[in-house]
């Protein structure tokens, strides 16, 4: 065993600024990161259902739970001590072994995913500079993809092992749409991988602070990853896989107790990565808009502080739009999800890529130096005709030119007779 | 001559290896498909932990993302779709034939490891990782290997084909 690093060591001979190289500092402050970062994560997490239900409530008029604790602020407790409470059911004719794998692995991807995440500038500690990941991986974007790829066993092995037949179409949903979109979530990426030249995600942060945020840059890839993550979090308009309308509860019809639990505590945690994918590759990350003091070193506590904040801030963002867009929009048809997915995400983003990757050619070919403010004013003017493009694309006719267009004359005539007679009858003219 | 590896090295070595082993043999003599496709899946999963260990992230990266991600999904898509799943059980290796070939394959397997054990291992001099991982792959995959890579693109448009015309037969039937 090495012995600990002696404090005349810690005192003077390391640099602060410099990467920890030393193994006992480096694997203590990595156990000390886990455990802050997933009881943070634990408690964020339930915090999210309440704050769930308190949207909802806000958005239909209501009050959301208010009986336990001030503003029901213990209701979160009150929840899991009786998911704790309440019994185990197994289905006579389940697969035991799966039934029980299943929630867990739905929930270990979840957590998983996070730890690459950077979420602040780095730390400079007595044993050199710390890296405010938990595991600040080479290879960081790809291990996010790969680790949440997996989490479409849980949901599937939970439909599968349950032997009912609701529950077995929610698990075939969730594997045909986490698939579908994951390669449209993939391909969107491409794009960003593309201006920031390497998947560490520290590197991306670094580039968007060069180059400007990348949702200005790519905005059409912001937009297909933006979508794609609501249908791998199963989140509406996504979730075809609960469909508690046709479905009953989808997958985990036959689960209860902290089983059961721990598929919406999953499907939270997946939310948070989420959103947290969404800020470091289209938002900048933990990068404070409108400065450029905060990415350069020396680093300082101050910033490493300040850096945490902003992107707290902007993962409660996308948390929040999450659930506005829960309670706002309705669940797809299973068909439209698929052609949405198949028709117009995937070959957008294609094509996306290529319009990028030509761009971003001919600018090098150019000799114009990347970060520079041609670069980026070019990439700029570049999205703004795709996004318009997009937009009337997608639009189909119907806000951008006139809804009247696409109809022959004599129907036209037609309706504006009919939505004159009705205006007149409102106002109770009508003779 | 045996190399000196860290305790921990060879640890998390053996550990994933008895893993992937161990797996591996309860996929062969697993009856019922979706728990056979399951024990592959974790084989798949060790080999990417083996890989990331030979600081190979970007291999291992991969090989999550292909083979336990999407490819292994497919499979128990197609397995729950068509209901095979309820078998339970071992495997069935009664039949003659199939004792035989296990045989040939088996003992042709062994032998290829024992020669190999026996062949002096090459030694590779080492080389530092780079900072960025993707960068030497792409370099490789897009010239020394270009034509394998895009043969490879062709045999996939051949089964996207192939799946398409199956599902066509099907309609009109």
């Amino acid at each position: 065993m090495m012995p600990l690093p002696a404090p005349a060591l810690l005192a003077g001979a390391i640099d602060p600024q410099l990467p920890m190289h030393d193994f006992w500092p480096f694997t203590l402050t990595t156990i000390v990161k886990l455990a802050i970062v997933f009881s943070v994560y634990m408690v964020g997490v339930a915090l999210l259902t309440y704050a769930e239900r308190k949207i909802s409530a806000w958005i239909q008029d209501r009050h959301g739970p208010m009986e336990v604790g001030p503003w029901g602020l213990l209701q979160v407790a009150a929840d899991g001590v009786k998911n704790f409470m309440k019994e185990e059911t197994y289905p006579a004719a389940a697969n035991k072994t799966l039934f029980i794998l299943a929630p867990m692995l739905a929930f270990i991807p979840a957590l998983l995913t996070w730890a690459v995440i950077p979420f602040a500038s780095p730390l400079p500690t007595p044993w050199g500079l710390m890296s405010m990941a938990v595991a600040d991986l080479p290879v960081g974007f790809l291990f996010t993809l790969a680790i949440s790829s997996l989490g479409v066993y849980g949901i599937v092995l939970a439909g599968w092992a349950s032997n009912n037949k609701y529950a077995l179409l929610g698990g075939l949903r969730s594997s045909a749409q986490m698939i579908s979109y994951e390669i449209a979530m993939g391909m969107s990426t491409v794009a960003v991988l593309l201006l920031a030249g390497n998947v560490n995600l520290n590197t991306i942060i670094l580039q968007q602070a060069t180059m400007g945020w990348n949702v200005l840059l790519l905005s059409v890839a912001f937009l297909l990853f933006f979508v794609a993550t609501y249908a791998e979090t199963n989140r509406l308009p996504f979730d075809l896989p609960e469909a508690e309308s046709e479905l009953i509860a989808g997958y985990h019809t036959e689960y209860s107790a902290m089983k059961f639990s721990l598929f919406p505590i999953s499907e939270y945690a997946n939310m948070v990565t989420a959103s947290a994918l969404t800020s470091v590759l289209f938002f900048g990350g933990w990068d404070i808009p409108f400065t450029t003091w905060d990415n350069l070193p020396p680093w300082t506590v101050t910033k490493t502080l300040l850096t945490l904040g902003f992107f707290a801030m902007k993962v409660i963002f996308f948390l929040f739009t999450f659930m506005w867009i829960r309670w706002t929009l309705p669940r797809f048809r299973y068909d439209q999800l698929m052609s949405l997915g198949w028709k117009v995400m995937l070959p957008v983003a294609l094509a996306y890529v290529v319009v990028v990757a030509g761009a971003v050619l001919a600018l090098d070919m150019a000799h114009v130096a990347r970060g520079t403010k041609a670069f980026s004013g070019a990439l700029l003017l570049l999205n703004l005709a795709c996004v318009a493009g997009l937009v009337v694309w997608m639009d189909r006719g119907r806000v951008v030119s006139p809804a009247a267009s696409r109809l022959r004359g004599g129907e036209l005539n037609r309706l504006r007779a009919v939505a004159g007679r009705s205006r007149l009858a409102r106002v109770g003219l009508e003779r | 001559m045996p190399v000196d590896y860290p305790l921990l090295y060879s640890f998390h070595f053996y550990l994933f290896g008895v893993i992937a082993v161990g797996s591996a043999l309860l996929f062969v003599t697993r009856k019922s498909p979706v728990a056979a496709a399951l024990w592959l899946v974790n084989v798949m999963f060790c080999l990417a932990a083996l890989y990331v260990m030979m600081d190979a992230h970007f291999i291992g990266a991969i090989q999550v993302l292909v083979y336990t991600g999407a490819i292994m999904v497919v499979f128990l898509f197609v397995i729950m779709l068509l209901n095979l799943g309820h078998a339970d059980g071992p495997a069935d290796f009664r039949s003659p034939s199939t004792r035989m070939a296990a045989a040939v394959v088996g003992l042709a397997l062994a032998g290829e490891t024992l020669a190999l054990l026996a062949a002096p291992m090459p030694r590779l001099p080492v080389v530092e990782v780079p900072e960025n991982v993707v960068s030497p792959v792409a370099r490789a995959l897009f010239t020394d290997y270009l034509l394998a890579f895009e043969i490879t693109s062709v045999l996939l448009l051949v089964a996207i084909i192939g799946a398409v015309t199956l599902a066509k037969r099907g309609v009109k039937a």
